[in-house]
């Protein structure tokens, strides 16, 4: 079923409602501390109406509409921001088990999940292509992360397309957006006019039509269909940053490359990148035990490549200079993770960029060794 | 949740990767100075975990931590799980005053494996030095289980001093064969060792393969 | 010397001597005799004037370094169809380790002194006795380096401190360069 519908405000208010009432716990953007974030959220009011976003490199501000403009009535006109959905199906912090000690030794319980039905509303096309490349992760081969499997079985995903992009937005040069493609139950396009906001909504499966059912809503005309495609367009060529084509190649062939010393004299391997980035998925697990020696535990929480107790193997880490862990975050995301899982591991969302302290620019960096290698930089970047 | 097992390619079960499952310490050998040898069975599942010659398992002591091992044992026999460990951290000293009777946390077995199947039909050196030998040792109890489906088998082994060679009774005794070639060599020693002394790669010097034809698997200290 | 039967034959085929000049294999064969050691008697002695060489044809030699107050340290041992003796061709020609026998030792030993002397009136003579004991000592060295590494103990003893090794990246120049285009 293809045919796209339109809905009003009022029927955005009832969707979310819908969510409430079939059980889910929906997840959406809100804003706190003056960052967009996702957390729970109740109706479309706590949703960031009239908020845009300003993103550079080491840089972010939310900026309020006029109140007089139709743009106070936006939802969706800022981007993403330093969360991402990964903490919900990969959360930062999960107990294991669960031990006790006996006078035998000990008895060990595995930690019970119970996992929410989570509703993502408000979901890009960068980062519906990180949850893909997760899935890759922690769902394939013989060790398959069955905590993971059941929260991503269970979400319900409400997809929104970006009409516009963000100062570090390059998604369009990744591939991976701005349009969202497929992986979602419901997609939202927000269309703004004079009078106001409305809504596309395209159905991706049976979850979500059955969500709409109780939603009041008409066909999209074709002119709502026009102005959507417009507005896709030009996001797609309003991005922010681009990344060099081939940028695997360029990375494997320049290992040795001056490029990753200069790179460390900025770099404060704070791992900011690593904890913002929506794929990124390195952990470690935590033993703890209670003073008294009765009670033992595992947690595993996230961890990053980024720190010098990373790499560490009997005698050492293996990456003492911060060059060296550098280069291996940035080799792994765009050249050696097409070997692990066939695919690029990044999605173009620019959150590295953005809360990056010294703004280091990933797409930067990739030009950077390319223009030495000879090619003629392709012009594009803030 | 219950634990899912899974099934992995050469057709052993293991049970959820992320929770240690209870072992009981059958047996402890003392192999060194400051190396010995656990044998482990299982307390609650009824069989033991199958392994491939190579595989590792993390090893957990109570309220201390856990570190992965080398099983050391027989592939063809997984209902004594062997691994030989060096005291060297807070864990593994921590598992070096374990009794038999007591209890520790396995998962696994992880990693991968010394390519048996492929080596049939070869020619096969097994390099090992020090502890390293302790990986090895279930590929060699695979070989000589299955001895006929391989060429020329020589295992050349290296340690620091004759009070360092691992094994050592399981080595003599291997060398006793005629079907195997084994020799051994240490870095340094006194005037009564009457055996070899240099570095271990001159013994791939050796007659006893045909290098084109061979594959070799290694393991260092 | 009487010439030794089959030794010429032997020369030839040996691949420490294989493609040395016939006239080469010829002094040697020339200044060759067989010996007999028995357990525990030295081919070479540290100290002792460095005028022989060996090729061991049968049985084990231990290469042992002493000093005081310890016991001899073992560092290499020779089998059948090594060569072993470096100190005739270099100055001060002393030898510089003890070589100790053992068990029973049949070896030819070759009179380095008048070797030395011919390699001094014809030096390409000299070029090829030097160029293949100069690649024994190559490997003897690196064997002993390996050793000196010693692997086999504990990385705790050896472990680099994070001072000693700024950086691990490329050596190039740490000056920074133009960021980018």
């Amino acid at each position: 079923m293809s045919t796209t519908l339109s809905i009003s405000i009022h029927e955005l208010h009832a969707l979310l409602d819908a969510l409430v009432d079939q059980g889910y716990q929906p997840l959406g953007p809100r804003v706190e501390r003056g960052a967009i974030v996702y957390d729970t959220i109740t109706s479309a009011d706590d949703l960031p109406v009239g908020y845009q976003d300003e993103q550079a490199g080491g840089h972010y501000r939310l900026v309020q509409a006029d109140p007089a403009s139709p743009e106070s009535k936006t939802l969706f006109r800022s981007v993403v921001g330093p969360h991402s959905w990964k903490r919900f199906l990969f959360p930062p912090r999960q107990q294991l088990w669960q031990a006790h000690r006996t006078e035998a030794g000990f008895t060990l319980e595995p930690e019970v999940q119970d996992p929410a039905r989570y509703a993502f509303f408000g979901v890009r096309a960068c980062e519906l292509a990180a949850i893909a490349i997760q899935d890759r992760v922690f769902l394939r081969g013989d060790f398959a992360d069955s905590g993971y499997r059941s929260r991503r079985e269970q979400a319900l995903v409400v997809a929104v397309n970006c009409t516009r992009p963000a100062g570090n937005c390059f998604c369009a040069s990744m591939q991976t957006g701005p349009r969202v493609q497929a992986g979602f139950d419901l997609c939202l396009t927000e269309l703004l006019d004079d009078d106001g906001n409305r809504f596309l909504v395209e159905v991706g499966s049976e979850r979500g039509r059955t969500l709409m059912r109780p939603v009041s809503r008409t066909p999209a005309t074709p002119q709502e269909l026009e102005h959507g495609r417009e507005a896709l367009e030009e996001a797609a060529c309003n991005m922010g940053r681009q990344m060099p084509p081939d940028a695997a190649g360029i990375l494997r062939r320049n290992q040795e490359h001056p490029r990753w010393l200069e790179v460390a004299d900025r770099c404060l391997s704070c791992a900011n990148c690593t904890m913002v980035c929506p794929t990124c998925f390195c952990s470690t697990v935590e033993d703890f035990t209670t003073l008294d020696g009765s009670e033992a535990g595992r947690r595993r929480q996230w961890d990053s490549c980024f720190t010098l107790d990373f790499s560490y193997v009997y005698g050492g880490p293996v990456r003492r200079a911060t060059a060296a862990r550098y280069r291996q975050w940035i080799s792994h995301k765009l050249a050696h993770w097409h070997d692990q899982f066939g695919t690029s591991g990044c999605t173009g969302c620019g959150r590295c960029i953005t809360w990056c302290p010294v703004g280091i620019d990933i797409t930067e960096e990739v030009a950077a060794i390319r223009y030495s290698e000879g090619a003629a930089w392709v012009g594009g970047g803030a | 949740m219950p634990s899912v097992p899974h099934t992995l390619p050469w057709g052993h079960a293991i049970a959820d990767p992320m929770t240690p499952a209870r072992y009981r310490v059958d047996s402890i050998r003392s192999e060194l100075t400051g190396v010995f040898t656990l044998g482990l069975s299982p307390l609650d599942e009824p069989c033991g975990i199958g392994f491939a010659p190579g595989k590792f398992s993390m090893l957990y002591q109570f309220g201390v931590g856990e570190v992965p091992i080398s099983v050391s044992g027989d592939p063809d026999r997984p209902e004594q799980l062997l691994h030989t460990i060096r005291a060297v951290g807070s864990v593994t000293n921590a598992l070096q005053r374990l009794s038999p009777g007591g209890m520790l946390g396995v998962r696994g077995p992880f990693g991968t494996s010394w390519p048996t199947t492929p080596a049939e039909g070869a020619d096969l050196v097994i390099l090992a030095g020090g502890i390293g030998l302790a990986p090895l040792r279930p590929l060699i109890y695979r070989v000589l289980a299955n001895r006929s489906r391989y060429g020329a088998v020589c295992i050349f082994y290296g340690a620091r001093t004759p009070d360092d060679i691992l094994y050592r009774d399981e080595l003599e005794q291997w060398r006793g064969r005629f079907d195997m070639t084994v020799e051994v060599t240490v870095d340094r020693a006194g005037p009564d060792w009457m055996g070899r002394v240099g570095v271990v790669t001159k013994l791939l010097s050796a007659k006893g393969f045909s290098p084109p034809d061979t594959i070799a698997c290694l393991c260092d200290p | 010397m009487a010439t030794i039967e089959g030794l010429d034959r032997m020369l030839a085929g040996h691949p420490f001597f294989e493609d040395m000049s016939e006239r080469a294999r010829g002094l040697i064969a020339g200044c060759a005799a067989n010996r007999v050691f028995h357990r525990g008697e030295h081919l070479l002695r540290e100290g002792d004037p460095a005028d022989v060489f060996y090729l061991l044809r049968h049985g084990s030699v231990a290469i042992e370094l002493h000093a005081p107050g310890r016991s001899a340290l073992v560092l290499e041992t020779l089998r059948d169809g090594e060569v072993i003796g470096w100190s005739w061709l270099v100055p001060p020609y002393r030898t510089q380790f003890d070589a100790r026998a053992i068990g029973l030792v049949r070896a030819l030993s070759i009179n380095g002194s008048c070797l030395r002397d011919k390699c001094a009136e014809d030096s390409s003579l000299g070029y090829e006795f030097l160029s293949r004991f100069a690649r024994l000592m190559a490997e003897r060295l690196t064997a002993t380096r390996l050793q000196l590494l010693d692997l086999y103990g504990h990385p705790s003893d050896y472990a680099a401190r994070p001072a000693e090794r700024p950086l691990e990246a490329p050596t190039s120049p740490a000056k920074p360069g133009p960021s980018g285009p």
